[in-house]
């Protein structure tokens, strides 16, 4: 206690001013923060570091994604690129149906004159495409699709979820009708349904446009996931707001005046961000299998852009002879989907520990 | 059976009607809006014989009345003739084709439930041992695997490299794999299903109370644990069911099994629109009505379930 402080009698009511002197620097060291206070999300994340399984599994993801992103930039040979064909010339049959490391009689040629040739690693498809690259960018389109897919889902289910969530009564009551019927319907078949229609009547609209790379089958496949699968995130995150709104943080908001928008947005859905991350991870995977799933029945991708499904499809003609063609993009599509579903898994237990079974 | 179950079940069998009603609907109008018909192929007919064939077939009426004659052909189960396998009703290939499927359906749903029962209890008894752990690592990996994958892969093995069975499923034997891979996804669900529901039960105080009392161990699985353990698994019947379908029909081509799933494809590429739209019709009721009766059977097996 410093001395220009007046003494305060024992008895006396006047306020004790030593009480608000200033702070010595000893009692401003106590104050000082000695680490980063954690956040809700630097939480969970060092909670999923200490998963090994989830961090493989990322590790694993990151680098399937870093491969398909930027190998294709650099390789010698094109997805579409029938080697054996030179515009002018008679094809040269020697391209196709390559064994892995194998190359055709012109790349002997030149590889006896001394030029060095990049491998056909997996070797070529029945129309001498190097099947390598056929295989990155299958990769690529079926985690693009898997990604998006579920971006799709999520705005339109966290949207309308908290929506119906929000103003509950009627409202809750018709639009949750509505997922009911949605939710009842047996998604497969309605996608393969949808995607024969979407097939015929899309190919006419975007013929030309930079949609038509793409295909009618890939659009069909984000239109049917746009109608069909945002039903369960949206019932997911109805039943959060459900409870979030008995919290008395959005009361108080809405006591101030907050519009109901501005509570949705700052206040609810910041507070299901565990359930939207979970879900939005273990979409991902679902949406890799239906894609993978059309795309086998013929109703994905356009020919001659590849997924890992009709690859597997297309190389079951020539299964006997070549079964590398078959195993190669099924074992691809095993450890993206099994990654994603561990990874999944272990944000669920690290952001959710309650949801943890 | 009170009344608040009796009113769960009306309520449940409305939806049902109006979603089967719907599916019929939806797919009426969505088979309705592609462009070209179906008798639109490379060598085109002449405009005369075009519109002979749509009057054959109803096609040149007004889209609602086509609509009400289907909704009443559906009714009665008649899906009108196929377009492209000429004289033949599209009811007679489906019952044709569902027989087949149902024997190979059947089997793999039964296959994936006495295994998958067997292995989840397993592995809940020997709970963090090795036996439970293998478990759990092989039922992980092979949900992760699409039933074209696991198909492919067996095919394959069993039939090109060991040369063990039949590829071709017109046999008995060559039956054998693709109940196999339909079986395999279901299996491993329900293996984990029973797993969580029965490490939960053998943790309640009745489990404890019937060891104590000395009841043989076996007994104790079977009689006391399994029968409550095996309540979660009946409301996956319907998915079950549903997702046995839906795979059958990679499945079915994959081993050239004459079944449904096999016309369906085939119809899908051959664009004969009444048989898309009878067999998505018929495929789509019956996971309806097994959704349907797996979670009455839920409530019925389980009275404690909130029926609200």
């Amino acid at each position: 206690m410093s001395e220009k402080m007046p003494k305060k009698n024992m008895f006396s009511l006047q306020l004790d001013l030593s009480s608000f002197e200033a702070a010595t620097e000893e009692e401003k060291r106590q104050q000082v923060r000695m680490r980063e206070s954690t956040t809700f999300f630097k939480d969970g994340m060092r909670r999923l570091a200490k998963n090994k399984i989830a961090m493989i599994c990322l590790c694993l993801i990151v680098l399937v994604v870093l491969i398909v992103t930027f190998v294709p930039s650099f390789y010698p040979y094109e997805y579409s690129d029938q080697l054996g064909v030179t515009p002018g010339q008679p094809s040269d049959a020697s391209y196709n149906n390559l064994k892995p490391f194998e190359y055709g009689e012109t790349e002997l040629a030149r590889i006896a004159a001394g030029e060095k040739i990049f491998p056909h690693i997996f070797g070529t498809d029945a129309s001498g495409r190097d099947y390598c690259i056929r295989i990155i960018y299958g990769t690529r389109i079926s985690l693009i699709v898997g990604f998006f897919a579920s971006i799709i889902v999520l705005i339109i289910g966290v949207i309308y979820g908290s929506i119906s969530g929000y103003y509950g009564g009627k409202v809750d009551i018709i639009m949750m009708r509505i997922v009911d019927i949605i939710y009842s319907l047996p998604d497969m078949l309605m996608i393969i349904l949808f995607s024969v229609v979407f097939k015929q009547t899309l190919d006419p609209l975007i013929e030309g446009t930079a949609l038509a790379k793409l295909g009618s089958g890939m659009i069909s496949i984000f239109l049917v996931f746009a109608l069909l699968y945002w039903v369960g995130m949206a019932r997911l995150i109805r039943g959060q707001i459900l409870s979030i709104k008995q919290m008395d943080y959005v009361l108080n908001a809405r006591s101030i005046g907050a519009k109901p928008g501005h509570i949705i947005r700052r206040h609810m859905i910041p507070n299901c961000i565990s359930v939207i991350i979970i879900s939005t991870a273990l979409q991902i995977p679902s949406a890799i299998f239906t894609e993978s799933f059309l795309s086998f029945l013929g109703l994905g991708v356009a020919i001659p852009m590849p997924s890992l499904g009709s690859l597997a499809s297309n190389a079951l003609d020539g299964i006997i002879s070549y079964p590398s063609r078959l195993i190669i993009p099924a074992v691809i599509i095993c450890i993206i989907v099994l990654s994603l579903n561990l990874l999944g898994d272990g944000l669920r237990d690290a952001f959710d520990p309650k949801l943890k079974k | 059976m009170d009344s608040k179950m009796a009113f769960y079940i009306v309520k449940r069998l409305l939806l049902a009607l109006l979603t089967v009603f719907l599916i019929i609907t939806i797919t009426f109008f969505v088979m309705k809006a592609i462009p070209g018909g179906p008798f639109l192929s490379e060598k085109a007919p002449s405009p005369a014989v075009t519109a002979m064939l749509e009057a054959k077939y109803g096609l040149d009426k007004p889209i609602m009345e086509q609509y009400v004659t289907y909704l009443k052909g559906v009714v009665t189960l008649d899906f009108g003739p196929s377009i492209k396998q000429r004289g033949r009703e599209v009811m007679d290939l489906i019952t044709e084709g569902f027989k087949v499927s149902a024997k190979l359906g059947g089997s793999a749903a039964a296959l994936a439930i006495v295994i998958g029962l067997v292995l989840g209890s397993l592995a809940a008894v020997f709970h963090n041992k090795w036996v439970d752990k293998l478990i759990m690592v092989t039922s992980t990996a092979s949900v992760a695997m699409p039933s074209f994958v696991i198909a492919t892969l067996l095919l394959y093995f069993f039939c090109i490299r060991f040369q063990l069975l039949p590829a071709n499923g017109q046999t008995a034997a060559g039956l054998i794999l693709p109940i196999i891979a339909l079986s395999l996804y279901p299996m491993s669900y329900i293996t984990r299903l029973t797993r969580s529901s029965m490490l939960d039960v053998l943790g309640q105080d009745y489990i404890r109370t019937a060891n104590a009392k000395g009841v043989s161990p076996s007994r104790v699985l079977f009689k006391h644990a399994l029968k409550n353990a095996v309540t979660p698994v009946i409301t996956y019947a319907g998915p079950m069911i549903a997702y046995i379908l839906t795979g059958s029909l990679v499945v079915e081509r994959i081993f050239a099994v004459p079944g449904l799933g096999k016309y369906f494809v085939s119809s899908i590429i051959n664009r004969d629109y009444p048989m898309v739209m009878g067999t998505t019709i018929f495929l789509a009721c019956l996971m309806v009505i097994m959704t349907l009766v797996s979670d009455i059977l839920y409530k019925v097996f389980d009275p404690r379930v909130d029926l609200s």
